[in-house]
């Protein structure tokens, strides 16, 4: 058992961490009372930003906590690789944009699910993207 | 390792139920086998249920979206059927509307509408 407060730690480094990953972020969504559209949406966020990690990073990790921010309550979650990073952050963002075989609808789609979308990232010094929701 | 989704036979429709939380393997094996089993069988319809499925991200969206092109190539029609209304918000959102994807919101809905194309096909005054 954790404290509510302790963050879940994952690391992903195979494909059955994303599955891992999906049930963990579903598992705060509950905790902090998402609606099931919300909690949807940051769930499949998630799963995209996983995939991510594993697919361009090389594997990395996934935090997740729940936050608090005066009356809000929300769910948080990072994602750290240490992969090659992105050289155009704002080419990587747009949508249909794709360095692989996928959609290119990753990053630009999960930012478009969650309320709060940050990306640290630079050529040789990896991926950190951490994505808020707060519940309504 | 991951595992593989069952492929059911009802007349000449194939119907899968995607019951657990895939991983992206078992997606990709699960298109493999259908395109596979629809020659086999001389399938004319794929049903795919994903009444129990909590979440479509990019990546099963596109194999659904792969699955009725295939489908479609192999003379089969494919039906996704029993969408949740939080997974179709949130696909519109994410940017995926799978336009080529056939839906209906219920199995028995699905079966007919793959009764009636399949009419439509053999009798051209229908």
């Amino acid at each position: 058992m954790r404290a509510e407060a302790d963050p879940v730690v994952l690391d992903i480094t195979a494909n059955d961490d994303v599955v891992r990953a999906r049930q963990l972020v579903r598992t705060l969504a509950q905790e902090c009372r998402l609606s099931l559209v919300e909690q949807t949406k940051l769930v499949t966020a998630a799963s995209e930003l996983a995939r991510n990690t594993l697919v361009h990073g090389g594997g990395g990790t996934m935090q997740g906590h729940l936050v608090d921010d005066r009356a809000r309550r929300g769910v948080r979650v990072v994602f750290a690789d240490s992969g090659p990073g992105i050289a155009d952050l704002e080419l990587a963002l747009t949508d249909g944009w794709t360095s692989g075989s996928g959609l290119g609808l990753g990053l630009s789609g999960s930012r478009r699910l969650v309320d709060e979308f940050e990306i640290d990232s630079a050529p040789g010094r990896g991926t950190t993207v951490t994505v808020t929701k707060w519940a309504r | 390792m991951s595992e593989r989704v069952p492929i059911l036979q009802i007349g000449d429709v194939l119907l899968v139920s995607i019951q657990t939380d895939l991983d992206d393997q078992a997606v990709v094996h699960l298109q493999d086998d259908l395109a596979a089993r629809v020659v086999a069988t001389e399938a004319r319809g794929v049903v795919i249920d994903i009444t129990a499925v909590e979440i479509v991200d990019s990546f099963v969206g596109r194999m659904l979206a792969t699955i009725a092109s295939i489908s479609r190539m192999l003379d089969a029609e494919t039906v996704v059927v029993g969408m949740r209304p939080a997974v179709a918000i949130t696909l519109v959102e994410l940017g995926l509307s799978l336009g080529g994807v056939r839906t209906a919101l219920s199995l028995e809905k699905g079966l007919q509408a793959l009764e009636r194309s399949r009419g439509a096909r053999t009798d051209p005054t229908a």
